[in-house]
């Protein structure tokens, strides 16, 4: 990220002319110690992970093999069981959670940042953090109550109607199903776009707005063209770490999702994803491969988050090079 | 110094007596959830009467409770289904004695459903419901469900089946009445805890399923009877074997183990669905606790034992407050037989 380090009086190169024990003495090495482990145990508790879904998810890697990722039967009477139908519901999820969060969450973070006066600001910053720290029960219970009547009875007829030749807008609809989740999600997942997205608002230079004034550009232009691109990168985060939370988001999922495995374009038809899957059947999972399977269901998602993440990373790395923006 | 060292020795060796003396005996069991508002005041009572024994039951479902006690790691387990062959042939293997299975309380699957416009209790034929869940019954007026409720203006509506989406006994013997009664559904989808439905809407827990039902129109599905009773949430009659229409409550709930007592295996791993008699409810199920046929430890032993003799007798009487129907008499007899097979 950083192009030009500025010099920091720190450990570098100069360190060497010190004795190890007189840096002991000060401190310095101490805490160079203690946060190193610390730092280290956060790669430890990953590699702990993966390693533990590994190896307690062999039974169905040796019997399914890569046909788990698409088999899309789940059976435990018969012990067949495929990830197609979660992963495809994760991923639809998430993607309209995004598709919904993402236009309302940076429009509303761009309002607080850099249009609205700083008390109010600041005062409706405190509920976006009141809603970001919401347990995702109660949202479900939000979903379960408006959101799913709403769906059935307004959402669904406005948008079957015009567009219902359209596969994704097909009926019938009972109210669960892919979009009910997506708006839930997307609920969740806006205060966490608003909050870090005008926190990276609010510290991009006053000199970037001034400088774009000066040149004759509107207050809309300075902000949309020079702010925003400057602030890029840390919006990126900002929708990547609701996706993170989207796709693993799982109580308030299976309260409104339906949970039925089962592959359908339509948004409004009912269906399942990894988390929800994990968290209904784990409990009163019997037999070994069943257990194992579960198992292996959230290696997937684990895999399904690396990758998402990894894709994200490189999405960044792309645009900044081209970028307009130099990102701090 | 050394005679500091003696009574200091002493004082400990003082305190660890009064420590054990003052701990009652800990005895761990987990496993279902179902029976656990029950087994917590069993636990509870049964402790108040014998303050040296005290039971710490952990709910976390049957598949942890069968895990955890074939392991090892608690005295007892608790389930909603049976343990099969594969997982007392697991136990065998591992703890080199069997498993017992002790039915406790009885429970019971009923219909409820959500018809604009109906709000007489109905009555279902097993063939109405089999058809509906495998989805082959799809509208309110299908004569497979009108045929035996007469004078109920029953709608042209498509029926909305909801299921359970979490692992439960409810399930099971929700499907393994069904497996009884249809073949179809037995070579289908068969019985377990989850199965691979045809058809429906999954919602967790019986509280997700009522409010799957109550807010789709045309809806049906099946919730624990002790949750439709204590929320007041209607339910239909099912015909039982000897062709009448019962309405679940505890009475035809303990009718139902009371016809099936006759032909009880001594293990107890027995589904009582669809059991014969005028007035059993067809839908009923036990459940059990597991306990290791033989425990080394004969402190633990022996309160187990006591506390199966009690639970049997006067532990019924806590039973029906809770909503859970008591064993009938020819169930307890055989239980106590059983009891003295603890070694």
């Amino acid at each position: 990220m950083a192009t030009a380090t500025p010099t920091i009086p720190s450990a570098g190169p100069m360190a060497g002319s010190r004795s190890f024990l007189s840096r002991l003495r000060d401190g310095d090495e101490i805490a160079r110690l203690i946060t190193l482990v610390f730092a280290a145990s956060v790669v430890l508790i990953t590699i702990l992970l993966v390693y533990e879904l590994w190896i307690n998810s062999a039974l169905p890697r040796q019997k399914f093999g890569l046909h788990f990722f698409v088999t899309q039967v789940w059976d435990p009477v018969m012990d067949e069981y495929g990830a197609l139908p979660f992963v495809y519901g994760t991923l639809v999820t998430s993607a309209v959670a995004l598709l919904l969060a993402v236009p309302l969450g940076i429009g509303a973070a761009i309002f607080l940042a850099e249009l609205a006066p700083p008390r109010v600001s600041d005062s409706l910053q405190f509920f976006i953090d009141l809603l970001a720290a919401v347990p995702s029960v109660i949202y479900g219970l939000l979903g379960v109550f408006i959101v799913v009547p709403m769906m059935r009875t307004v959402i669904f007829p406005a948008l079957n109607k015009p567009f219902g030749y359209l596969p994704i807008f097909k009926g019938p609809s009972y109210g669960v199903g892919f979009f009910t989740a997506g708006i839930v999600l997307a609920i969740m997942v806006i205060p966490y776009i608003i909050s870090v997205s005008r926190e990276v608002l609010l510290s991009v230079p006053q000199d970037q707005r001034e400088a774009a004034l000066a040149v004759g550009s509107t207050r809309w232009e300075s902000t949309w063209k020079v702010v925003v691109p400057f602030a890029k990168t840390g919006i990126m985060g900002s929708i990547f770490l609701a996706l993170a939370r989207a796709l693993g988001e799982t109580m308030a999922v299976t309260m409104v999702i339906g949970n039925t495995p089962k592959i359908t374009a339509s948004l409004f038809a009912p269906g399942y994803s990894i988390a929800a899957v994990i968290a209904n059947e784990f409990t009163e999972a019997t037999g070994d491969l069943y257990l194992q399977s579960l198992i292996a269901l959230g290696l997937v998602l684990f895999l399904l988050t690396f990758i998402l993440n990894g894709l994200a990373r490189l999405l960044i790395l792309v645009t900044t090079q081209k970028g307009s923006g130099v990102s701090k | 110094m050394k005679r500091l060292t003696g009574a200091l020795l002493a004082l400990l060796v003082v305190g660890v007596l009064a420590w054990a003396a003052q701990n009652p005996l800990l005895i761990n069991g987990a496993g279902a959830t179902f029976p656990y508002p029950i087994y917590s005041k069993w636990f509870d009572v049964y402790h108040g009467k014998n303050p040296s024994i005290q039971f710490n039951y952990q709910s976390v479902g049957s598949g942890a409770g069968i895990k955890q006690v074939t392991e090892g790691t608690v005295d007892f387990g608790a389930t909603d289904g049976p343990m099969n062959d594969e997982q007392m042939k697991a136990f065998q293997d591992k703890r080199k004695t069997s498993i017992l299975h002790f039915p406790t309380v009885l429970g019971a699957a009923v219909p409820t459903y959500n018809v604009p416009g109906v709000s007489s209790a109905l009555n279902f034929t097993p063939e109405a419901l089999a058809g509906i869940f495998l989805g082959k019954i799809t509208k309110w007026n299908d004569p497979a469900i009108a045929g035996p409720n007469k004078g109920v203006n029953l709608p042209a509506n498509d029926i909305v089946v909801v299921h359970r989406s979490d692992g439960s006994g409810t399930t099971y013997i929700w499907t393994d009445y069904l497996s009884k009664v249809s073949d179809e559904w037995k070579s289908k989808v068969s019985r377990a805890t989850s199965v691979n439905w045809p058809v429906g809407l999954g919602g967790k827990g019986n509280e997700g399923v009522t409010g799957l039902i109550k807010q789709t129109p045309n809806a049906i599905g099946y919730v624990e009877l002790i949750y439709a009773a204590q929320n007041n949430i209607p339910y239909g009659s099912v015909k039982n074997s000897a062709g009448t229409f019962v309405k679940a409550d505890l009475a035809s709930v303990s009718a139902a183990a009371a016809g099936a007592a006759k032909e009880m295996p001594d293990d107890f791993r027995v589904s009582i669905t669809n059991a014969p008699g005028k007035t059993a409810y067809p839908i009923s199920r036990f459940t059990w606790l597991l306990i290791p046929a033989k425990i080394d430890d004969t402190g633990k032993r022996d309160a187990i034992k006591r506390f199966l003799k009690w639970m049997l007798s006067d532990g019924q009487g806590n039973a029906e407050a809770l909503s859970y129907a008591n064993l009938p008499k020819e169930v307890v007899q055989k239980e106590e037989k059983a009891i003295s097979s603890i070694q």
